[in-house]
């Protein structure tokens, strides 16, 4: 070890990556020791995704060199980084989810002909890796009967499994509770122990500061910084990853909540194959607060919001506006004053191929004062969405420019400009600041801020429980469909983790 | 990162991309040609003459591009909407009916009014075919593709029904009904100028040419510039944003698919009322198709689909007279030029666009990124 040692694990250098006519990685040099936890932080499109998938042999680099333990070496395909001793843990998960987690193991390297032998030899082999790294799982049960947390500790050993020592993890909590992240960086902890590298991409800064020892810090392609996490905090490494200062926090003053402008009442709602995912659900939203939804993804939220908003129809129970029953219609519903800023912008929001103006009336179509006769009028509907923009400091400030174009922060400006420029009475937010810049998600707090304090109702569904605890002024904590609990936002993490994780009430 | 949002100048997109599509055929045509040993060069020339070269050519080529337009607005409407309307045949075909229906029963009436009931005609007759598909499109979720491409036979069979039961005079053993009165017939383009004084070449060319150029504005208002073209759009960029946007998608498909129907309908006013003022088995051939194609190369625009409709109504006028020129060019050989252009237009319609976004967008660094 001790020639090698002085060696970092994975050293990058000069790393310059093009597609088509954007330069995704400039220049950039990255040194990794071994045995460390090394995070990469940068926002959407900042270019930590492109370096690691060149790393492990996704993509080419145009020029510069990658080397392991010191040695020069050329990874022209993912195999090739699995002999380098690379792994790779992705987002979203590449399991077979009706094969058991042996089979999903072995699957590439199944060793001999007859499957058989293979199968008897990994079983061992996988023995003795949760034996070592505490990285139990029946080997036996298939993917899809596993806990999110539980496929991708299967993930995991499928790359130690082929040997890896440098593991690479791409936003591995977005899809954990909290409680599943802790459990992940205590097996990260324990594999570091071992000698493991481990390189962590996230977007999340606290947990950069919670298991890395050294973070590096990509803008725009260029590598800005690499430091010890000891010695900088989240404002410094927000203010790199942003290039400006950047406000983490939100200012809140006293909550003064007024009359019930949304009741949901006993609401059940099924998904297209018939299965319930929202589970007899009962809550209100006075105007004057925010009340926030925590949960897990896929426990029922985005079900919950669709019904509400007129999309999806509930098999049974009762939606009350403003003290009135509100009928499953989106039109009827943005009529009534509720306004809509769904979860999956790209999906539900926009047209990305409209410009920006086609896309400010998207909803409000019907309203009056865009149409001239027969027609539409254009010059009112530009015009409108030029002064919206404007407001909402959109960036470029063009309403005839391809939704497309725009950032991603900049597009959900666009969307929550719409919704909230007819004043509405209530709000319905899914994940406000999903795929967001945090320049942008500073802006968006405040905005949302400002229509509670205006005396609007506003109802938040997100999966950042740092988000919902410091905008809401209540949390609803989902789990399975049901609400778990109710809680206020002061509660400690710990506890809203367990009952996101159906673990109290 | 992996966003590929790059835009390229419209010249480029609506011009310089279609234009090479258009070379890259006719460059295998022209290597088929030179394969059964006849000159690429000379045939070229034949087909423009015989396309532009002389006033009846002229006007067999805009007796074409007529059925062109209406065929090649009816898809693009659908697919603005983001249905695939390979119907257009069939519906065309049915508004001949409509078409025959009137111009049969109101021999005597005054030409204007036979003119405007079968304008309506057509258009009920053709979206009345396209409803049954569209119905179950949006009511049941049956393929708009299949459901629509089934009603072209049912079309077909159909006619052939009526025709050789019902519509041919007692008789006649042709399957066609009898020749409409003068009344009911669409005025001859070189009839109606020399009315006014001017003297052009004999041809099927008739007044519905301004029909289509008429329609071909409506369209354009309607899909740009009122809220049903814009909830159009949105069902066919994002059915799902037009849920979210409390649109009625079944409505909207129904209601698209209609106003297609109806426009290929009215290529039935050309054919049927026009030229061969009575109807007969098969007077679509293939008009319907190629609208497909046209729809395709004109970017679904009005104006671009006049334009392509131009083309396909220059190559087979031109390509007549090519295949009457030169015998060892045989009619066949003509259909095969046709379609290699539809294939380089419409199928292979995204070939040359990475390559020429790359050297725009090495050229123009504004395009880089976002």
């Amino acid at each position: 070890m001790n020639e090698n040692a002085r060696s970092p694990a994975i050293k990058l250098s000069h790393i310059n990556k093009q597609f088509g006519a954007v330069q995704a990685n400039k220049d950039v040099s990255l040194e990794v020791e071994r045995g460390t936890i090394h995070g990469i932080v940068g926002e959407n499109g900042a270019g930590k995704s492109t370096l690691m998938s060149i790393l492990f042999g996704f993509y080419q680099a145009d020029s510069g060199g990658i080397f392991i333990n010191g040695e020069p070496r050329t990874i022209t395909s993912p195999s090739e980084a699995i002999k380098a001793g690379i792994g790779m843990v992705h987002q979203h998960f590449m399991l077979v989810g009706n094969f058991t987690v042996l089979e999903n193991v072995i699957l590439g390297a199944e060793g001999a002909f007859i499957l058989s032998h293979g199968i008897a030899a990994a079983r061992k082999e996988l023995e003795r890796l949760a034996r070592d790294h505490g990285l139990e799982v029946d080997p036996d049960k298939a993917i899809d009967e596993l806990p999110v947390g539980l496929q991708q500790r299967v993930e995991i050993l499928k790359a130690l499994y082929r040997g890896a020592d440098v593991l690479i993890l791409d936003e591995p909590t977005g899809v954990l509770t909290p409680r599943e992240a802790d459990h992940l960086f205590d097996v990260l902890r324990q594999l570091k122990a071992e000698g493991k590298t481990v390189i962590f991409i996230t977007h999340k800064l606290k947990e950069i500061m919670a298991i890395t020892e050294r973070v590096s810090v990509m803008r725009r392609g260029e590598m800005v910084a690499t430091l010890d996490t000891t010695r900088t905090s989240p404002e410094e490494l927000a203010e790199l990853m942003v290039g400006r200062r950047v406000l983490l926090r939100v200012e809140k003053g006293a909550c003064r909540p007024k009359q019930t402008v949304l009741d949901v009442i006993n609401l059940t709602v099924k998904d297209a194959d018939g299965v319930v995912r929202v589970d007899d659900v009962s809550f209100s939203v006075r105007a004057g607060e925010i009340v926030g939804i925590a949960g897990v993804v896929g426990n029922g939220q985005s079900e919950l919001l669709e019904a509400i908003t007129g999309i999806r129809q509930p098999v049974s129970g009762e939606i009350l506006l403003n003290g009135k029953p509100l009928a499953c219609d989106a039109a009827e519903a943005r009529q009534r004053k509720l306004a809509h800023v769904p979860e999956d912008r790209h999906r539900f929001g926009v047209v990305t191929s409209f410009n920006a103006s086609d896309n400010f009336i998207l909803g409000y179509q019907d309203d009056k004062k865009y149409q001239r006769g027969p027609f539409l009028d254009r010059s009112a509907i530009v015009s409108d969405s030029a002064r919206n923009m404007e407001a909402f400091d959109v960036r470029p400030k063009d309403p005839n420019l391809r939704l497309g174009l725009f950032s991603g922060g900049n597009q959900q400006k666009i969307v929550l400009g719409r919704e909230i420029d007819r004043d509405p009475d209530l709000l319905i937010v899914g994940q406000p600041t999903r795929g967001v810049d945090i320049g942008a998600i500073e802006f968006i707090h405040r905005r949302l801020m400002a229509m509670r304090d205006k005396g609007k109702a506003i109802l938040l569904v997100s999966v950042e429980l740092d988000e919902i605890r410091s905008l809401a002024d209540r949390v609803l904590v989902m789990f399975s469909g049901k609400i778990a609990g109710e809680c206020p936002p002061e509660t400690p993490e710990q506890r809203i983790g367990l009952m996101m994780a159906g673990a109290v009430a | 990162m992996s966003r590929s949002a790059r835009e390229l100048p419209v010249w480029v997109d609506a011009g310089l991309i279609p234009f090479l599509n258009l070379a890259a055929a006719f460059l295998v045509t022209g290597i088929l040609i030179l394969i059964i040993g006849e000159s690429p060069v000379e045939s070229v020339k034949i087909m423009l003459t015989g396309a532009f070269g002389y006033g009846e050519g002229v006007g067999y080529t805009l007796f074409y591009t007529t059925n062109f337009i209406f065929t090649g607005l009816a898809f693009a409407v659908a697919l603005h909407a983001g249905l695939f309307n390979i119907g257009t045949e069939g519906q065309a075909y049915i508004g001949g009916l409509g078409v025959a229906s009137v111009c049969l029963a109101l021999g005597g009436f005054p030409m204007p009014i036979v003119i405007l009931l079968a304008i309506i005609a057509s258009a009920l007759f053709g979206a009345a075919w396209a409803f049954l598909p569209a119905y179950l499109q949006a009511k049941r979720g049956s393929h708009i593709v299949i459901t629509t491409i089934m009603f072209n036979f049912i079309a077909a069979a159909l006619m052939v029904y009526l025709l050789v039961n019902v519509l041919s005079p007692a008789g006649s053993m042709q399957p066609e009904t009898r020749t409409f009165d003068e009344s009911a017939r669409v005025p001859l383009m070189h009839d109606f100028l020399a009315g006014l004084g001017m003297v052009i070449a004999r041809s099927p060319l008739n007044l519905s040419f301004f029909w289509a150029l008429i329609c071909a504005g409506l369209v354009q208002v309607l899909i740009w510039h009122t809220k049903l073209g814009y909830e159009l759009r949105v069902l066919g960029a994002n059915p799902e944003a037009a849920v979210y946007a409390g649109m009625k998608p079944d409505r909207l498909i129904v209601t698209a698919m209609l106003i297609s129907g109806g426009l290929a309908g009215f290529m039935a006013l050309n054919e049927v009322m026009g030229s061969q003022n009575r109807l007969v088995l098969e007077f679509t051939s293939g008009y319907g198709f190629v609208g497909i194609a046209v729809a395709l190369m004109g970017r679904s625009r009005p104006v671009g689909i006049i334009l392509a409709a131009l083309l396909f109504g220059a190559l087979y006028q031109g390509g007549a007279d090519l295949a009457f020129e030169k015998p060892a060019i045989t009619r066949q050989m003509i259909v095969i030029i046709q379609g290699l252009v539809i294939l380089f237009a419409g199928a292979l319609e995204h070939m040359f666009r990475p390559q020429i976004t790359r050297i725009f967008a090495r050229r123009n660094p504004q395009l880089r990124g976002a």
